[in-house]
Parts: structure tokens; C-alpha cells; sequence
């Protein structure tokens, strides 16, 4: 009995250490292989990760402006931006991708620029700021485009986003947006969770004034945050028109997925608690979940009401945990 | 949770049946099943002003002192297709010199806009004539009658429950469309072949039937449909299921309700291996091209964006006096096919361009839709 005992303190103390999103993620992807064997072959969980990269980067971008304490809701239509210009400048030139994808990772950039300006010197919270460069957006691009697309994106630009790499050993192949997810994740979770930059943003998402006081340069560390979340939504933008071509609302939804992944990962709505790492397992529950709803062949209704019922219960968790926990 | 999921599933498909009862008409279907066969009167080569078995009706002309005001309350400009038809129409305003003004209100794909919308209109006295392109059925049916008592009124494309509009221009239909492409099905494949359908989305009536109809013939035809899918319309969407159903078993052919997305699930039997089956896509450009392109075994059903054009010719005649086809101008819905494809395959033309737009030999063509 005294053996029981110890192993559930033990347990009760060992349990919260792991994030909550890696056993969800578990699980639906033993759902996944439970429900269709062919998941375990490479074909099955490459694609499964190359459709959940431009989510998953997304999300990386997304945690880090959440973290700071606002949101990002213009980076769904940032990724319609970049698809249509992409189109539209390319004009099926494939000679054309060398300086379209740079240009596209600085307007990316220069729209997260522009959102953390507006936050922080015209003083508009980051919802509605944010907010407002969705609905811009979107209008520009219909005003780009004429509310259809005007050109077909060339193979070299699609290079990224649909593109393999044959012939690897033990996997057979890699998509090339996988290495794009792991060099971008990778960067995005050192800048995190290595250097003084994320510390930072922390700091000024939990308590901005004694950040201040403390000597971040709170304004400059939020304009990074929005950046960055600019640029992850580029390089998702450059994914997916990569994946499946061009059309005018393929970002539509992105924002709230991206937010949703972030706090699957346990990231703090409001701010000082969030990590790369978790947001991309966020993503790739997000997108576990809707592969299994395919998967299980329900009507769509249905595969709503449960999609919906997942994401509650699965915050529900991670709030469940941080109490328990205390963080 | 897994009780749950049942309960809920067997709910819904306890409702589906009720649900499908509007959009499974076997009259309808009937009916469109013969009107594809029907020789169309009028003009040849001119689809847009001929019309299937419809009694005419002699317009006494309207009796104005300067040129006509025209208004168009429009659904909404939130597709490619609505894109094309909107410009065949402001295009073919200007073949109309008693059209005068033309004033043009975007619902936005809203109901209770439209709604708004219709009764400014109505307000602002300015209107000779209306045109109105319905969000949906039921609910626009009071205003346009409304509007009716006012003036003359033209609706095409969706209907509305009344027969008070001067006439009702639309094409042959969606069972129409679910017939063309589910019947080349048939006729390439072999008995319990497997068919995947993907569709739109659930619940807009011109596209249930389209489902409706080419679910009946393949289910009668003894095809093994392996899944019906919703992709929103959506290219990555799109990719994804057919990925995910090619990780399952073969695919012998591909239904779809659309066409928009058709090149996003063709590249998903390219690049996971496969060879493409047998397509139902529609007449964007980008799927005619790839069509040709790959040499593949296609059809493209189209719901003809060229009544846009026959809604402002029956403006014109409203207000001119003559002949018109009424209470409805069924206008002909041909379908792609290998023998025709390469009259519509424009390159020049953007990715989804409506290939049956009528359009070619306005004046302002291809400029105008964004060709070059």
C-alpha cells in the first residue's frame, strides 16, 4: 500500500513537468495510427509535416507576440498578401522567385514593423491594431488581384512548399518545407529561449512597467515581437502557396489557429509565459486533430462540434496544469 | 467521449435525409436531364441569347422621356466566378445605348444587406429597371416582390419564390451539372471503380443539387464512392484529402461540385506518385490547361458565366419592347470535352478565368477580365 502511495505523489509531482500539448499530441497522433496504419510509412507523417509547417512556423512567430502581451490577427491575411503578390510580381517568370521571396520576408517583416508602431506610439491596443491591418489587407489584396488570381506562381517558387528531397536515407524523402519548419523553428525557439531578447519579451509581457523600469527597452522588444510574427507569417505565406497554388483566401482563419496552437502550448494570453517549442506542438495537434477528423470519416457538422469540443477541453488542461503548478 | 461522438454522429445523420429532401427533386432532376439534350432556339454561337423551350413573351417597352436607369443588387463580387460575370455584364452595358445609368449595390454576400440594399434602391426613385442577382431564395423573395410592384424586375443566376420578375435567367441548373460529370464517369469506368467527391461546402441549393444528381447516377451505376468530402473551397484543403484518401486505397475517378480548386487535387496525385484519374473539374482556365497539358481523361460541366450578359439583354429588352423569354430564359449549359477543349484553353487568360464567359468577342476582351 505504502508502495501505491509513494508512486502516486511521485506521479502527481513528475506529471506536471511534462506540457500537457506533448501528451495530446501523443495521443491523437496513436489515434492517427490506430485509425490507419500507413501513418507509421514515411509518406504518412512527412506530409503530415509538411501540412502542418506553415501552422507551425505561424505559431512559433505567433507565441512570441502573445508572449509580449498582445495578438496578431493580421497574419492570415499577410499570407493571402503574399500569395496574390507573389502571383502577381512573379508573372510566371521563374527567374523572377530570386528577389520576389526577399521582397515578400520584408513586407512580411515591414507589416509586423508597421503593427508594433501602431501599438506602441499611436497606443491602440494590439487587437484592434492588429485588427485593422487584417481588414487593410485583405482589401489590398482583393485590390491587387481584382478579387481573382491574376497569375499562376512558377515551379521555382513553388519549390519550397511542394517541392522533396528524394532519396534520404531511412525516411526515403524529406519535404522541403520540413527543413524550411525545422531551421525557422529552430531559430525562432534559440532566439526564445537562449539569448536576452527572450527573456525580454517575457519580461514586458508580464509586467511592461517594471520591465521599463528595469531598463528593457519595452518598445523596441514589442516592435520585434510583431516583426517577427510579420516574417513567420511570410515564410507560411511563401508554404503555402507553394503547397497548393495560388487563390485569394488561402490565409483566411490562420490568425485564430495560430493563436489557438500558442495556447495549446500554454502560452499566457495576456503575456509573460509562452514557449516556441510547445506553440509548434500546439500546431501540430491542431492540425493531428483535423487529420484524424478526416481520418474517422465523420459528417461535417459532427467533426465540428467535436474539433470545437477538443480545443476547450485541451486549454481547459493547460490552465488546469499552470494552477496546479503554479506558473 | 467516443459516445459522444456517436450520439452526435447518428443525430446528424438522422437530420441529413430532411435536409437532403429539398435538393433531391427527382422532377428537377428529370427535367434538367432532358433540357441538356434540348436544342436550344435562337442564335448559334451565341449561348447567351438563345434559350431552352421557354414561351416568349412580347414586351411592350417602357415609355421614357430620356435613357433607362438600371440597377443591379448583386449578391456579391466574393468569387472568381462572380468576378467574370460582373465584368461580361459592365461589358455588355455598353453594347445597350438606352441604358443610360447603371447603378450597381454589392450585397457582399449578405442577406440582410441585399435585403437593405434593394429597399434603397426602391427608395431612391432613381431605377427604370432592376436586376437582382439573389444571395439566397427564401430570403430575398419579399423584397424582390417588393421591388416587382414598383418596377420591372429581371433575377438570374439563384431564384426567388415568386413569378412576379419580368423573367428568371439562369442556366440549365445543378442537376445539370452533377449529370454531365458523374454520366462521363460512368461511361469511362468500370462498375464498383471508386469515386471520390469533393465538394464545397453543405447547405447553398445550387450546389447540393449538383451533389444530389451526380450521386444518384453514380450510386445507380454501381460506383464504390469512397467518400464525399467538404474542402471550403480551400486549394490546401483540398490537397490534404486526397493525400490523406491516396494513403487509403486508389482513386480511380474525381467528382467534384467546383472546379476552383480541381488543379490543387490533381497535384495531389502527382506528387504523392499516382497517375491522375479520371476528372470532373469545371472551365477555370488553370484546370482546361492542366487538362491538356497532362493529356488527362476530363470533363469540364460548366454553370455558364455568360447569363450575366442575358441579364442585361433582357434589361434592354424590358425597356426597348420585343420578345422575351418568360416567366424563365433557360439558357444552354454545355460541358467541356476532349473535343472542345482546345477552343476554350486560353494561356493568355488568368488562372480562374471562366472559360464559358461568351466574352471573346466583346470589345474590350481580354483586357478587361485580366488577360493580356
Amino acid at each position: 500500500m505504502t508502495d501505491g502511495a509513494d508512486m502516486q505523489t511521485a506521479r502527481r509531482l513528475r506529471l506536471p513537468q511534462i506540457n500537457p500539448v506533448w501528451v495530446l499530441l501523443a495521443v491523437l497522433i496513436g489515434a492517427i495510427i490506430f485509425m490507419n496504419p500507413g501513418f507509421t510509412q514515411p509518406t504518412g507523417y512527412m506530409n503530415f509535416l509538411k501540412r502542418a509547417a506553415p501552422l507551425a512556423i505561424l505559431a512559433a512567430g505567433q507565441v512570441y507576440v502573445i508572449t509580449s502581451g498582445g495578438f496578431d490577427l493580421s497574419v492570415g491575411s499577410l499570407i493571402t498578401l503574399v500569395v496574390v503578390g507573389a502571383s502577381m510580381l512573379t508573372n510566371n517568370d521563374p527567374a523572377a522567385t530570386y528577389w520576389v521571396v526577399p521582397l515578400m520576408l520584408g513586407m512580411g517583416l515591414g507589416v509586423g514593423l508597421l503593427n508594433g508602431l501602431i501599438v506602441c506610439f499611436l497606443r491602440v491596443p494590439s487587437l484592434i491594431a492588429t485588427l485593422g491591418m487584417m481588414i487593410t489587407l485583405t482589401g489590398l489584396a482583393f485590390m491587387w488581384s481584382g478579387g481573382a488570381p491574376r497569375g499562376y506562381l512558377p515551379d521555382t517558387f513553388r519549390f519550397f512548399g511542394r517541392e522533396l528531397i528524394r532519396d534520404v536515407p531511412l525516411v526515403r524523402f524529406i519535404p522541403i518545407s520540413v527543413i524550411v519548419l525545422l531551421v525557422v523553428v529552430g531559430l525562432l525557439a534559440w532566439l526564445m529561449h537562449r539569448t536576452n531578447l527572450g527573456r525580454q519579451v517575457h519580461a514586458i509581457g508580464d509586467n511592461p512597467v517594471a520591465a521599463g523600469l528595469a531598463g528593457v527597452p519595452v518598445n523596441r522588444v514589442r516592435i520585434t515581437a510583431f516583426m517577427l510574427s510579420g516574417l513567420s507569417g511570410a515564410i507560411a505565406g511563401i508554404l503555402l502557396g507553394g503547397f497548393a497554388g495560388v487563390s485569394t483566401d488561402v490565409g483566411s482563419g490562420y490568425e485564430l489557429q495560430a493563436i489557438t496552437a500558442a495556447v495549446l502550448g500554454g502560452a499566457q494570453l495576456l503575456g509573460g509565459r509562452g514557449s516556441v517549442p510547445a506553440a509548434v506542438g500546439g500546431a501540430l495537434a491542431l492540425t493531428a486533430i483535423f487529420t484524424l477528423l478526416n481520418f474517422l470519416g465523420l459528417p461535417q457538422p459532427v467533426r465540428q462540434v467535436v474539433q470545437g469540443l477538443i480545443l476547450i477541453a485541451a486549454v481547459a488542461l493547460a490552465m488546469h496544469r499552470r494552477q496546479q503548478t503554479g506558473t | 467521449m467516443k459516445r459522444m461522438i456517436m450520439a452526435t454522429g447518428a443525430l446528424a445523420l438522422g437530420l441529413s435525409p430532411a435536409w437532403a429532401q429539398n435538393f433531391n427533386d427527382p422532377e428537377e432532376f428529370a427535367k434538367q436531364q432532358e433540357q441538356l439534350q434540348a436544342t436550344a432556339e435562337g442564335p448559334e454561337g451565341q449561348p447567351w441569347v438563345e434559350n431552352i423551350g421557354g414561351d416568349m413573351v412580347e414586351m411592350p417597352g417602357l415609355d421614357l422621356a430620356s435613357g433607362a436607369t438600371v440597377c443591379f443588387s448583386n449578391a456579391g463580387v466574393n468569387n472568381p466566378w462572380r468576378v467574370v460575370g460582373f465584368t461580361n455584364m459592365t461589358e455588355e452595358l455598353k453594347n445597350h445605348s438606352s441604358i443610360e445609368n447603371f447603378i450597381h449595390v454589392d450585397a457582399e454576400g449578405s442577406d440582410d444587406k441585399q435585403i437593405a440594399d434593394i429597399d434603397d434602391l426602391l427608395a431612391g426613385g432613381d431605377c427604370d429597371v432592376m436586376i437582382v442577382s439573389p444571395n439566397t431564395t427564401a430570403a430575398l423573395t419579399p423584397a424582390v416582390e417588393r421591388a416587382c410592384e414598383a418596377m420591372p424586375v429581371i433575377v438570374f443566376d439563384r431564384g426567388v419564390n415568386t413569378d412576379c420578375p419580368e423573367t428568371f435567367v439562369h442556366p440549365v441548373g445543378g442537376y445539370g451539372f452533377g449529370i454531365q460529370g458523374a454520366e462521363f464517369i460512368v461511361d469511362q469506368l468500370d462498375e464498383g471503380s471508386n469515386v471520390l467527391m469533393l465538394r464545397i461546402l453543405p447547405g447553398v441549393d445550387v450546389l447540393e443539387t449538383r451533389y444530389s444528381a451526380g450521386r444518384r447516377i453514380l450510386d445507380e451505376a454501381g460506383m464504390n464512392v469512397v467518400g464525399a468530402e467538404f474542402t471550403d473551397g480551400d486549394n490546401a484543403k483540398t490537397k490534404s484529402i486526397v493525400e490523406d484518401y491516396l494513403m487509403r486505397g486508389t482513386i480511380d475517378a474525381v467528382w467534384m461540385d467546383a472546379g476552383a480548386t480541381a488543379v490543387a487535387a490533381i497535384e495531389a496525385f502527382e506528387d504523392s506518385g499516382y497517375d491522375i484519374p479520371v476528372f470532373v473539374g469545371e472551365d477555370q482556365q488553370d484546370f482546361l490547361r492542366k487538362w491538356q497539358d497532362e493529356g488527362m481523361t476530363a470533363i469540364a460541366p460548366t454553370y455558364p458565366a455568360y447569363q450575366w450578359r442575358t441579364a442585361i439583354i433582357a434589361a434592354s429588352r424590358v425597356i426597348e419592347g420585343g420578345e422575351l423569354p418568360a416567366p424563365e430564359w433557360v439558357l444552354p449549359q454545355p460541358a467541356i470535352t476532349q473535343d472542345t477543349l482546345a477552343d476554350y484553353v486560353n494561356p493568355a487568360m488568368p488562372p480562374l478565368h471562366y472559360a464559358m464567359c461568351g466574352c471573346e468577342e466583346m470589345e474590350g476582351y481580354p483586357e478587361a477580365w485580366g488577360g493580356n
